[in-house]
């Protein structure tokens, strides 16, 4: 535009049109905000004719139904749920079910697929066989026959409460669950959290000088083993020094089930279980690849430079692999959450299990609540997302 | 460019999916245009909606789709099943696929009021019970205090189960499921300690398993259910027929008029059975259908009495007597009662 008015031309109006017609900015700014209306048209036009329907239908709308009385039991939840909690805690509960299969399972997947992934690398053939047929096979079922077969072949047919699995009369399987005890902290606990956290703090400090020193003079500290020590040590003294404050709630056989400890239904461990076979395929598969795709031509250079075998894998092999790995790890464990929602099929209550199923049917309410559940696993998945990326950028290799 | 061009395809086609509209006061007109009745009904259930190894649905519960078919196209085959999951029954029945649902649905306040529903009628009389193996010697509800109950989610019986155990300040832990068949195979593997449906459902799956007489149903009844037919809200007519289909058969059994005796039943001089038969009156024509209605769907169904025998009566595997049940006629100490047909 400052430059249309810029052109010492007569000032006539049509030439002025011209000229901004021909002018790319002006263009530009016309097709965003084009683009723009259109968008903002589009929401109201969805928003509205969805209202003006729904009241047609004589059906009611609206986000009120959250303090609506739930009235329904749930089966398992890592926060305190009664049923007359409303629709809201079971929102909460269905999200805290959620991450917690998540985690967990993002954990377990993780482990598995590293000792999978470097044991297809082995040099034993055994070892490598075993390690490729596994991946083979349980990448290319369904996930959801797994889960199912996890559920009705293993955990529905594990003994009745009576006939137990039974180790050490603490811990116990059966059809209803897994059964351990829970940590009762008392009086004096407290300090060894305190203890935990300084020994982090000085475990994080003590790797920090080490590697300034290493940059400066050359020489080494075994800084890792001496944070996990301080970690491990520290609170393990405090713990028996305040005389050690923990009791346990061992569960115990009464009535129909175990009462007391800690327990998680027999649908968590086989979604736990399927989520985290199936995913540490894919893990293993990414690992080996990103190792393989350093060259064997860095390993004979670090050699030549005399480096020793165990730093040839620290600083030069994996500082390379990661660069390959941690890109499509992160879409592995955002597949894994979103995975996790499969836990309908054998009724496990997560977060689409208790909140779009069970919350959706006995309010009716299908639109807020669908829209919920989106907004919740758009968020966790951009989140999961923005923290693996600040990640990958630290470990990326710094071209120079 | 590239970018708000791809944008705008994204709108039309959110915008384009919104479209879908259910006209309402025009379902008539629709299944008549169609040629077929979308019927929804459930998971096969046995004495309800069971499915045959060919693929042929019965059941009481079917015997209504069939009687609106009937009273519609004069042909109780002109129905198009849908069998879906409870947890979606009203969604499809909201934006239109289904005409109208006939599976044991509770008719609750709610629902009524809030879902946009309407509930033609009670053709069945249920209350929730309790179904536990015979062997593990529990002879009453309140014995349960602790126990694992599989449940089918979404359902009024989910929500009575937890009020039962609540309020009689007991232990519960649910399995819960959207699929009856998984709650079984659970019950049946040990999963869970009971299983709680409405009764007549009880009996429905028990008539199923390997060894019915393995498992009772327990004495106490913990709720109402009174299942019965629905329809979308705001379609009067639509629900008019529906209701009065069902009260038809009702009022058939009361007057005698069976599937065999409908022909002579025609000459009869009873004007109530006049003006049920189409003989006297115009009430099929006041609600777009031929007067004669009722005696397509006695002759293809049978009147109330005739459909509860077939499918889940005291000589069927479903086995619910009927007599001096609250699914008797009001003439023998039951509730069925149908409006006067005038």
């Amino acid at each position: 535009m400052a430059r249309a008015a810029a052109t010492a031309q007569p000032a006539a109006a049509t030439a002025r049109l011209s000229s901004l017609v021909n002018d790319s900015f002006a263009r530009a700014i016309f097709y965003q905000l084009l683009t723009a209306a259109i968008l903002v048209g589009g929401i109201w036009y969805l928003v509205s004719n969805t209202i003006a329907n729904l009241s047609q239908r004589g059906m009611a709308a609206g986000f009120d139904f959250l303090d609506y009385t739930a009235g329904f039991n749930i089966v398992f939840t890592l926060i305190p749920y009664r049923e007359g909690d409303s629709y809201f805690r079971v929102f909460q509960v269905g999200i805290a079910n959620t991450l917690l299969v998540a985690v967990i399972g993002i954990v377990l997947a993780t482990l598995i697929g590293l000792v999978m992934g470097l044991a297809r690398l082995s040099t034993n053939w055994l070892i490598r066989t075993m390690a490729r047929w596994y991946v083979e096979i349980l990448r290319n079922t369904p996930l959801l026959l797994q889960i199912i077969a996890w559920y009705f072949g293993f955990f529905n047919l594990l003994p009745v409460p009576r006939q137990s699995f039974d180790w050490g009369g603490a811990f116990f399987l059966n059809n209803r669950g897994f059964y351990f005890p829970a940590p009762v902290p008392q009086d004096g606990f407290g300090w060894t959290g305190v203890a935990l956290g300084l020994g982090i703090v000085a475990a994080v400090a003590i790797h920090r000088w080490a590697r300034r020193r290493l940059e400066a003079t050359g020489q080494s500290f075994p800084s890792v083993l001496a944070g996990v020590g301080l970690i491990v040590l520290l609170p393990t003294a405090t713990f028996l020094a305040t005389g050690s404050p923990l009791g346990w709630d061992i569960p115990a056989l009464r009535g129909f089930n175990f009462r007391g400890g800690l327990s998680v239904p027999p649908t968590f461990c086989a979604l736990i279980v399927a989520l985290a076979i199936y995913t540490s395929c894919f893990i293993a598969e990414i690992v080996r690849a990103g190792i393989q795709s350093v060259s064997h031509g860095q390993t004979e250079a670090a050699r030549a430079l005399g480096v020793k075998p165990s730093r040839i894998m620290r600083f030069v092999i994996l500082p390379q692999a990661l660069r390959v790995i941690i890109p499509p790890l992160i879409s592995q464990y955002l597949n894994l959450t979103k995975n996790s929602s499969l836990a309908i099929a054998i009724g496990f209550p997560d977060l689409v299990s208790v909140w779009m199923n069970t919350s959706l049917n006995q309010s009716g309410r299908a639109i807020p609540i669908v829209a919920m559940t989106m907004a919740f696993y758009c968020a966790v998945s951009l989140s999961v997302s923005l923290l693996m990326n600040l990640y990958n950028r630290r470990v990326q290799i710094t071209e120079r | 460019m590239k970018k708000s061009l791809s944008l705008l395809g994204a709108a039309a086609v959110v915008v384009a999916m919104s479209g879908t509209e259910v006209v309402a006061q025009q379902t008539l007109a629709q299944v008549k245009q169609r040629g077929a009745l979308n019927c929804q009904v459930g998971l096969p259930t046995p004495g309800f909606y069971a499915l045959s190894a060919d693929g042929k649905w019965s059941g009481l519960d079917v015997d209504m789709c069939r009687a609106v078919a009937a009273a519609i196209f004069n042909d109780p085959d002109k129905v198009r099943y849908q069998s879906v999951t409870s947890a979606v029954r009203f969604t499809s029945l909201a934006n239109g696929e289904s005409d109208m649902l006939s599976r044991t649905t509770t008719w609750t306040a709610v629902r009524d009021t809030q879902l946009g529903l309407e509930f033609a009628g009670v053709n069945f009389y249920d209350g929730q019970g309790f179904l536990v193996p015979r062997a593990s010697g529990i002879t009453s509800a309140r014995q349960l205090d602790g126990a694992t109950v599989c449940v089918l989610t979404g359902t009024t019986t989910e929500l009575n189960l937890a009020d039962y155990f609540r309020a009689n300040n007991m232990r519960l832990q649910s399995v819960t499921n959207e699929n009856v068949n998984v709650l079984v195979e659970t019950y049946l593997g040990g999963g869970c300690d009971a299983y709680t449906n409405d009764k007549s459902g009880l009996a429905a799956r028990r008539s199923a398993f390997p060894n019915p007489n393995d498992h009772v149903i327990l004495p106490e009844t913990i709720s109402k259910e009174p299942l019965g037919p629905v329809v979308r809200h705001g379609d009067q007519n639509w629900g008019d027929i529906v209701r009065w289909v069902l009260y038809g058969m009702i009022e058939a059994e009361e007057l005698g008029v069976t599937s065999k005796n409908v022909d002579e039943m025609l000459k009869s001089d009873n004007p109530n059975i006049k003006r049920l038969l189409g003989v006297e009156g115009n009430i099929g024509q006041g609600m777009g259908l031929t007067n004669d209605f009722m005696v397509r769907v006695i002759k293809h169904i049978g009147n109330y009495g005739e459909a509860y025998e077939r499918h889940v009566g005291a000589n069927t595997p479903v086995g619910i007597p009927r007599d001096e049940s609250l699914n008797a006629l009001w003439t023998k100490g039951g509730l069925m009662y149908a409006m006067p047909f005038r």
